[in-house]
């Protein structure tokens, strides 16, 4: 008989890791096996003597774990999720329903991929409709991705034309991937500062172009969720100095049927599938990042390219010699692409109408309710999303941090914080169209109630969370003690965590 | 129509709170001669039965298809897991307190794969193999300032594809080993010329023709170069051959779609890349650390931001944000679900099966093109003619490749897995 192990109570660990539950020959999960399980000698020199390192648990075992593991965790069927510029909406079931049924293609199974390409044949028409643009590419699997591709668009039109231009102008209130993107793509990227208003001016621009200048980057509605008003002198500008306008689909939310970028001036943009057209963000992916040009960058476009023989079949074509060339190792990522059209058919054109339309609306009440109680940076009228900050509350003490730690106390995820970087302290919080009126004052309430607490007893609020399944997470010792893996945990004698 | 909640007297209550009679107000900001005047020109709303009616594709059942995509038994638990609401309706997990199911799953990913490629740490996952790479090869200019990146001709071409995309730019240059006409494997010769001090070496094993490289080999002459990395495109292999770290590269990446991720029509896949103690803050992508709460509690949280693009902007490792999160999750799941003998019988199975419907493709007198030992897939040449009637049948013998490579004609990438039963092999050998 072992000896009974001894129950250490000072640390409680909510759930183990996997490898603990491990022991030999717990797995008893049966395999198919159509052939006799032999492996010819000539392969021997190229095998792996030991075991693979893997756990071995039991199925119910397994089961358990990941289900601890999920109810550990917040998503958007759960409650509002209000994170700025990220558009977390609810993900119609309808969608996952339908792209279940492509789970058993192959991508060189020529005749369902046609029924394939043939949905995402329109896929491409309705995108370029809504954004009122030419050409559409899907394979981009995410928004930085499309932003990669819409760039070396860029560079190569500029190549094409035998120009060498390097210098790509971003707003300060960009997303932190526009700048990324442009140095992959090899351009170098010069900030500019947006107006007192919270848009970027026209005079702005004017003062930074030069023969260098490629392209501006721009976000509208930004992400202070204001309409960029002189966009259309912008784009007037960029052209006349040769130049592209390339925009950030992130916040297209807010325009659907209202405005498209097409109209804007917009030479070139990518749309987030996975915030504007309600396909789920999967714990951070897969996404969908499709980009759309007007006809002059169209021939640049990623291969292959769906063609259409009339009265034909939809096929795919490499035959674009002044294509980039791939950006992914096959149709980006399908079955995202399938609930995107999906969602867009549900809706319809008055769906789509509707769910900006309400987007704008609910974030504009939030700001009404909200607004007398926080700092806000910006008294332009904001569309689909807005920016608090912790002004107010710092003469507490009171961060944004801790604001945003508090309301998870109230069942809400906390909205993006500290973002755009032009705003210290900032809260973006983007409802979206799909939240209930209850939901929205449920979650106006949590802010106000917030609020008081820190004019009260700021104190308390630096605990927040305690009713989260782990309270304050310490992101610094993550960094500074670093441990990524299960062999680097047994590697390490600490103390403060233990398998 | 839409998925918005909201009656008439909610919307009007709204407004009154806001301070306006007419919704249009909240839209002043934006000028007219940017407003749209007429409805946009789509479909819809449709309801639910009626786009289920929409004509869906039938798949072929009897399926050899491979070459970077393939299909494997995946247990009923991934599903049932991967898709509850808290794994597949969240976001990426910024907020750590109410995030721990994906962070601790995504460490267990990363343990996995660390412990599977033999390499030091892994990333929270990367688009697929093809930009898996590519990223490889920028960690190698920004780790050496290399001048040249050399990959296999035998390494997926669609990986290379993707792989120049990324270079254009970058002002290396990109070059290609050619491989052996008779054997399938990397062209000694070649390789013994490398002298690759200013330059990226990549090896993919096994390769595209599924021809296992000789790797003992190969390392000798890449300790040379001043990085290397090896590139796995059948993560399925992971659980039978030695292990790509032991070999001693910089970086080991690839495509793990194998691993509980059906194909999808193409995708999404799942890359990941595997690296060093060395090249760890050179890495890009997300990376999910242990840490404790305030409490003191095991808790985990996204960590080494400081390489990203949301702090370092233009000077990040990496542009990428959202990355296959669900893929390796349900890599995750498979994994834990298979257990080390699931791995390892599931890989045998494959070698096994590849090996003997290969003889059998032999005494109906088609000869392989290769010579070189293989893992699961073999290159066998087929008309294009016959091809097509296969497929019109149903059957899909394999990925056709002399589109990638002309100097095999007629070339046709057999794959086999254990979800070929014995009457898929009857009955490709009786229609070849």
């Amino acid at each position: 008989m072992p000896a009974r192990e001894s129950i250490d109570h000072s640390l409680e660990i909510l759930e183990p890791l996997l490898i603990t539950h491990s022991r030999p020959g717990r797995n008893k999960h049966i395999l198919p096996d159509p052939f006799k399980p032999c492996v010819p000698d000539e392969l021997l020199p190229f095998m792996n003597p030991e075991e693979v390192r893997l756990p071995d648990v039991a199925e119910v075992e397994t089961v358990r774990h990941f289900t601890r593991l999920a109810r550990m965790n917040f998503g958007v069927d759960q409650g509002m999720y209000p994170l700025g510029s990220c558009t977390m909406k609810y993900n119609p079931k309808i969608c996952e329903n339908i792209a279940e049924r492509i789970r058993n293609i192959h991508s060189s199974d020529k005749h369902p991929m046609h029924m394939v390409l043939r949905a995402l044949a329109a896929l491409q028409r309705y995108l370029e409709e809504i954004c009122g643009m030419d050409a559409c590419c899907l394979w981009p699997a995410a928004g930085a991705h499309g932003e990669l591709t819409g760039m070396l668009v860029v560079k190569k039109a500029f190549q094409t034309r035998g120009e060498d231009r390097s210098v790509v102008l971003i707003p300060d209130t960009a997303h932190g991937t526009n700048p990324a993107s442009c140095a992959i793509a090899g351009f170098t990227t010069r900030n500019i500062p947006s107006g007192p208003r919270g848009f970027l001016e026209a005079a702005t621009v004017k003062a930074h172009l030069d023969k260098d200048v490629a392209a501006l980057m721009i976000t509208n509605p930004n992400t202070l969720g204001i309409f960029e008003q002189e966009i259309h002198e912008i784009a007037e500008l960029l052209h006349a100095n040769g130049s592209y306008l390339y925009m950030d689909g992130a916040n297209l939310n807010a325009i659907l049927g209202i405005s498209r970028p097409g109209d804007m001036g917009v030479d070139c943009l990518h749309v987030n599938l996975h915030k504007t057209f309600g396909t789920p963000h999967g714990g951070g992916g897969p996404g969908g990042g499709p980009v759309l040009v007007q006809s002059e960058l169209e021939r640049f476009l990623p291969i292959p390219r769906i063609v259409h023989v009339p009265r034909e079949l939809f096929t795919l074509s490499y035959s674009f010699p002044d294509s980039i060339g791939m950006v992914q190792s096959t149709l980006g990522n399908v079955s995202v692409l399938l609930k995107a059209i999906v969602y867009i058919i549900r809706l319809g054109p008055k769906g789509l109408l509707e769910a900006s339309r309400t987007a704008v609306l609910n974030a504009n009440y939030l700001k009404a309710r909200l607004k007398d109680h926080f700092d806000l940076p910006y008294a332009t009228p904001t569309l689909h999303e807005f920016v608090l900050t912790d002004k107010r509350q710092k003469e507490q003490g009171i961060s944004t941090m801790d604001m945003a730690k508090a309301l998870m106390d109230f069942g809400f995820h906390p909205p993006t914080v500290y973002f755009p970087l032009v705003v210290s302290g900032a809260m973006m919080i983007e409802p979206t169209e799909t939240e209930p009126l209850s939901e929205l004052d449920r979650f106006a309430d949590a802010m106000l109630t917030i609020a008081e607490e820190a004019a009260q007893y700021p104190q308390a609020l630096h605990d927040k969370p305690e009713l989260t399944p782990v309270t304050r997470v310490d992101e610094v010792y993550a960094a500074r003690s670093l441990c990524l893996t299960w062999d680097m945990l047994e590697s390490k004698d600490d103390g403060a965590v233990s398998k | 129509m839409s998925f918005v909640p909201h009656d008439q007297a909610d919307r009007q209550h709204m407004l009154e709170t806001i301070g306006i009679q007419d919704e249009e107000e909240l839209f002043a900001t934006i000028p007219q001669n940017l407003r749209l005047t007429q409805r946009l020109k789509i479909p819809g709303p449709l309801d639910e039965e009626n786009i289920r009616r929409i004509p869906q594709g039938q798949f072929s059942h009897v399926c050899f298809a491979g070459g970077g995509i393939y299909r494997h038994h995946i247990p009923a638990m991934v599903d049932a897991l991967a898709n509850r609401q808290e794994f597949y309706t969240s976001y990426t997990p910024y907020q750590p307190e109410i995030s721990q199911g994906v962070l601790q799953s995504i460490f267990e990913f990363q343990s996995m794969m660390a412990a599977l490629t033999g390499m030091y740490v892994s990333n929270a996952s990367l688009y697929d193999g093809a930009t898996a790479l590519a990223e490889a090869a920028l960690m190698a200019i920004r780790a050496k300032q290399i001048k040249r990146v050399l990959v296999t001709r035998a390494t997926n071409p669609r990986f290379r594809s993707v792989l120049k995309t990324y270079l254009d730019n970058t002002g290396v240059k990109l070059q290609e080993i050619p491989f052996d006409m008779a054997s399938g494997q990397v062209e000694r010769f070649s390789l013994e010329r490398l002298n690759g001090e200013d330059a990226a070496l990549f090896v993919q094993n096994p390769n595209f023709f599924g021809i296992l490289e000789p790797m003992d080999c190969i390392a000798k002459f890449a300790r040379q170069s001043a990085f290397w990395g090896i590139v796995v495109s059948e993560a399925v292999s992971l659980g039978l051959l030695k292990r790509p770290g032991d070999y001693g590269p910089d970086c080991v990446v690839g495509e793990a779609q194998s691993f509980g991720n059906p194909p999808n029509a193409g995708g999404p896949l799942l890359g990941f890349m595997c690296t060093t103690k060395e090249h760890l803050r050179r890495m890009p992508g997300r990376v999910v650390g242990l840490t404790k709460d305030s409490r003191g509690r095991q808790a985990f949280c996204l960590t080494l931001a400081t390489r990203e693009q949301h702090i370092r902007r233009e000077k990040a490792t990496s542009n990428i944000c959202t990355n296959e999160g669900l893929c390796a999750i349900r890599a995750a799941l498979y994994l834990a679900a298979m257990g080390p003998r699931g791995l390892r019988a599931v890989a045998t199975q494959c070698v096994a099966g590849a090996h003997q419907i290969l003889q059998l493709i032999q005494q109906v007198g088609r000869q392989p093109v290769f010579k070189g030992p293989f893992f699961h897939e073999f290159v066998v040449q087929l008309d294009a003619d016959k091809r097509k009637a296969l497929e019109d049948d149903g059957i899909i013998p394999g990925v056709p490749i002399e589109y990638y490579y002309p100097e095999i004609k007629n070339g046709l990438l057999v794959a086999v897995t254990e979800m070929n039963t014995r009457e898929d092999w009857k009955c490709l050998l009786e229609n070849l």
